[in-house]
Formats: C-alpha cells, structure tokens, sequence
C-alpha cells in the first residue's frame, strides 16, 4: 500500500505540476533566485579565502644579521626556528643573494645601483624569512627569540634586527581585518539565505493558497493528511529540482565571462573553480532546492490541514 | 444511524444558529432537512462532517461520538459518508476521471478496481462521454452528477446533499432527485437540505423543518410548509 501511495503521490504532483502552468513556472523562477544566491555565496566565499589566503601569505617577519655573523650561527637559529610547532617555515637569504635581489628589485634605479658601487663592498646582511601558520604566531616566534634558549643566546649577538616590530601594526591590524571579513562574509551569506528562502517559501505558500479550496475538498472526499499533503511536497521538490538544473547552467556562461574578464581582479579563475568544483557545488545547491520547496510546502499546507 | 443529542451550536456574538436539536435518522431513510436561508440546515450538516463542533450537546454515527473522534478516525469516517454540495465543490485541475479515482485512491482502492469503477460510475451518471472533461468543460448538470457519481463511489452508508438543486434549471433538478432515489432504494441512507417546493413533492419522504436553529415540525411523508 505504502508504494501505491507514493506511486499515486508521485504521479499526481508531476500532473498538477504540468496543469498549473504559470504559477509552477513563476515558483521555478523564485527557487531559481534562491539557488543563486546561493550560490553565488558559494563563489564569494571561495573568493575571500584566496584574498585571505594571499594576504595572509605576505605577512612575514624577517630577523636581519650582522654581517659578522657566521653561516653556521644562522643555520642553527634556522634549524630550531623551524622546529616550533607554529612555524610553517623558514628561507634563508644569504648575503650574496641578499644582494641579487636588491640589484634585481632596483635595475632601473640606477641612482642607487651607482651607490651601491661605490660603496664596493657588499652593505648587505644575511637574513632569516620566518613564515608563521597564522598571523596571531608571530608574536611566539619573537619571543623565543628574545627569550633564554641555547640557540637563541648564542645567535643573539650576531641579530642586527627584527623588523617584526615596525611591521606589527600592519600584521595586526590584517589579522583583524581577515578575520572581520570573514564574519562580515559568514553573516551576509547568512541573511541573503534566510531573505531568499523566506521569499521562496511566500511564493510556494501563494501557489498552495489557490489550492486551499481543492485541500478542503480532499478532505471532505475522506483523503488523510499525508495524501493530501504528498502532491503538494513533491512539486515542491520539482521546483527545487529544476531551479537547481536552471542555475547550474546559469552560472556557466557568468563564470566563463568572470574568469575571462575579471580573473586578474579577483586573483583566481572562477571559471575553473565551477568546473573544477562543478560536482560539490551542484550537490550543495541540488540539496538546498529540494529541501527548501519540500519544507516550504511542508509548512504553508500545515495550515490548511489543521483541525 | 445519526442521533442529535440536546445538540446547540452558537456562533460567538450571535444568535444561536441550532439550539437543542434532537434529532433521529434512521437506516435507510430519506430525510428532507427544509428550512429558510439562516434557518440552521448547513449547520446541522457541517455537524455531522465534524467540520463544525456542537457548543452543547452530542452528535453520533452509529455508536461512535463524531466530535470525540481522532484526525484520523475522523478521515475512516469521512469516506462512509458521500457529500453533494450546491456548489459542487469538484477539484477544478482533476478531470472527471481524476475526480473520481481521487476518491477510490483516498479510501485506498487498488488500481484495478479504480479503472474498472470509474468508466462503471460514469456511466450510471450519464457522463461515459465527458470522461477527460475538466470540469469547467461540463454544464452546471453534468457536474452535479459528476459530484454524485463521485459521492456514491465508496458505497457511502449516507449521503448528504446540501442544496444539490440550488444552482439547477427543473430538469436538471428532476434528474439529481431521481437519481438520489434511485440510491436511496438501492439502500442508502439520504439527508437532503432544500427550499424548493418542487423537489420536497416529487420525493415524498420524511421531512424535517427548521426554523431560527428549532425543529419546528417533523413529517412522515411531508409536504413543504414553511
């Protein structure tokens, strides 16, 4: 019986899907919204983690070297710098090639590359870039630095400089600013879903409005609740199901000509984010269509079959 | 079959539209409920439906109370009752086979009984011709009797009729009076709300009139009065 029911169910939603005509096709269009949105949200927060990412990337503090100190002084500070847990990593800039980069940054400033000659000896020291996991680490690196370890002791001598200090207000102040933005992302996604959805549930309740009078007849005609309220869910889950379909093809022509046009702006190619991602997102995005038309059918029929 | 017990219903802020109804139908009866428009039939009838609740007093089926019931007791008893209304209350986007087979399919009829009962009903109604016919496709006549078709096809032991002539032309209403004898002799129980004079005649049967929420008289073979 249970399969005859679902059978039944099934068949009556998908024909009064195809006779309600307009209003299902305006219900398809309103779920279609809701998915992009969506979706869309999607393609912002994957957009803000790769600037969050790349921001977070350049954050770096750097300890400058006397030009006495030794290779081995500066291997072994390397050496147990990378052994704390918070270091994702450590380059060594020695000074031959400290001198390479500053005459590769500068080769069209000839004023200072002149200075440089004259100078004739080699200004610069070597360097340790420290590369921390998140930007609130720095702070610990510096400290153990400063503080009483056997490998820091010795190396403290031949330590011209940390520039953690003159950088620190900028890495604090992009700490606060990538975790601000983060939030800021997580509540707007939040309120355009609640908005979109409340919207897609307004427009499913106005289709199930007209039918109230027919609700009333099926229940005069002894058709119990479930009966009555299978048809209504499944063209719920048809307008999910479709408006999933419209918006997958809707944001590959948009992504195309995202990742064409504006893929240097955005720092990513969102173009092959959807096709590299096509699956997830179209899983996340048929899931949200189908569970929002068949809850939002679910609540607006509840109305009618109280009593 | 249905006994009214002391049955009062009072709308908040008005007069009482039924007040201490007692009121007995038995087996295979054929009861006219007559009255003027306000009188109380719709309310008595919308009682048995359990679509209202009484404010006093106690409505049966049989042995059961109808207002005590559960949701879904309340549906097992729905479908031992047909119902023909004056507006025929049809679902607009079922054609008439739909209709129809929405009905066998709630009560949880097999596909094979439906495709075999269906054209069978139809027929009887004189409507084997409009079966794919939305119901906006039929005449005011062809839906009372699809409305009726559709009452009768569970083997309801009561069918109610709530003015079913009202929006009818006399030989329309000829028709429905004939054919709710015809299931009244068939042995179903028939409660029929009219004012037409006509319609009470040529039944001929029991008949209960209301006035201002009373029974004001109650006829073996009756005649209109009111």
């Amino acid at each position: 019986m249970f399969w005859v029911d679902v059978k039944r169910i099934m068949r009556s939603g998908l024909i009064s899907f195809k006779r309600n005509g307009v209003v299902s096709i305006a219900s398809v269009l309103i779920t279609t919204i809701t998915l992009s949105v969506i979706a869309s949200l999607i393609f912002l927060q994957a957009i803000l983690n790769f600037a969050l990412i790349e921001i977070r990337d350049k954050v770096d503090i750097t300890i400058y070297f006397t030009s006495t100190a030794t290779e081995t002084t500066i291997l072994d500070l390397k050496a147990s710098i990378e052994k704390l847990p918070e270091v994702e990593g450590v380059e060594y800039v020695s000074e031959e090639s400290a001198l390479a980069r500053f005459k590769e940054n500068h080769q069209n400033d000839y004023i200072t590359l002149q200075a440089l000659e004259e100078i004739g000896d080699n200004p610069l020291g070597a360097s340790l870039n420290v590369k921390a996991k998140e930007t609130s680490q720095y702070e610990t690196v510096v400290k153990f630095l400063e503080g009483d370890s056997a490998a820091a002791k010795t190396a403290s001598a031949s330590i011209d400089k940390i520039n953690y200090y003159q950088n620190k207000a900028v890495i604090d102040r992009l700490s606060v600013l990538a975790s601000g933005a983060e939030r800021l992302g997580y509540i707007i996604s939040f309120v355009m879903i609640v908005i979109s959805i409340m919207i897609t549930f307004t427009t499913i309740r106005l289709a199930i409005f007209i039918a109230r009078e027919e609700i009333g007849i099926m229940r005069l005609v002894g058709a119990g609740n479930r009966y009555i309220r299978g048809p209504f869910m499944m063209e719920g889950i048809i307008y999910g199901i479709l408006a999933s379909f419209i918006t997958m093809l809707i944001f590959w022509p948009f992504t195309y000509w995202m990742g064409t046009h504006l893929a240097d702006f955005f720092g990513m190619n969102l173009f092959t984010y959807y096709t590299s991602n096509f699956f997830q997102i179209f899983a996340i995005v048929i899931v949200s269509g189908i569970v929002i038309g068949a809850i939002s059918s679910w609540i607006a029929i509840s109305r009618y079959l109280r009593k | 079959m249905i006994y009214f017990n002391n049955v009062s219903k009072i709308y908040p802020k008005e007069s009482p539209a039924l007040e201490d109804i007692n009121l007995t139908i038995s087996a295979g009866e054929f009861v006219s409920l007559v009255g003027h428009s306000g009188a109380g039939k719709t309310t008595l009838i919308k009682l048995i439906l359990a679509e209202e609740h009484p404010t006093k007093g106690n409505v049966f089926f049989e042995s059961t109370d109808i207002h005590k019931l559960s949701a879904k007791e309340l549906t097992k008893l729905r479908r031992r009752i047909g119902v023909v209304f004056q507006d025929f209350k049809l679902l607009p986007n079922k054609t008439a086979y739909e209709n129809i087979a929405f009905a066998m399919e709630a009560s949880g009829k097999t596909d094979e009984e439906i495709k075999s009962d269906v054209p069978h009903v139809l027929d009887l109604v004189d409507l084997g011709d409009k079966i794919f016919n939305f119901p906006h496709q039929l005449s005011g006549g062809e839906r009372q009797r699809l409305a009726i078709a559709r009452a009768i096809i569970n083997q309801p032991e009561l069918i109610i009729a709530d003015e079913p002539t009202g929006n009818l032309d006399p030989i329309n209403t000829y028709e429905v009076v004939q054919i709710l004898k015809k299931i009244n002799d068939l042995g179903t129980t028939i409660i029929l709300t009219t004012h037409n004079r006509g319609v009470i005649e040529s039944v001929g049967r029991r008949v209960v009139s209301l006035d201002k929420g009373r029974v004001v008289r109650d006829d073996k073979d009756g005649k209109y009065v009111i």
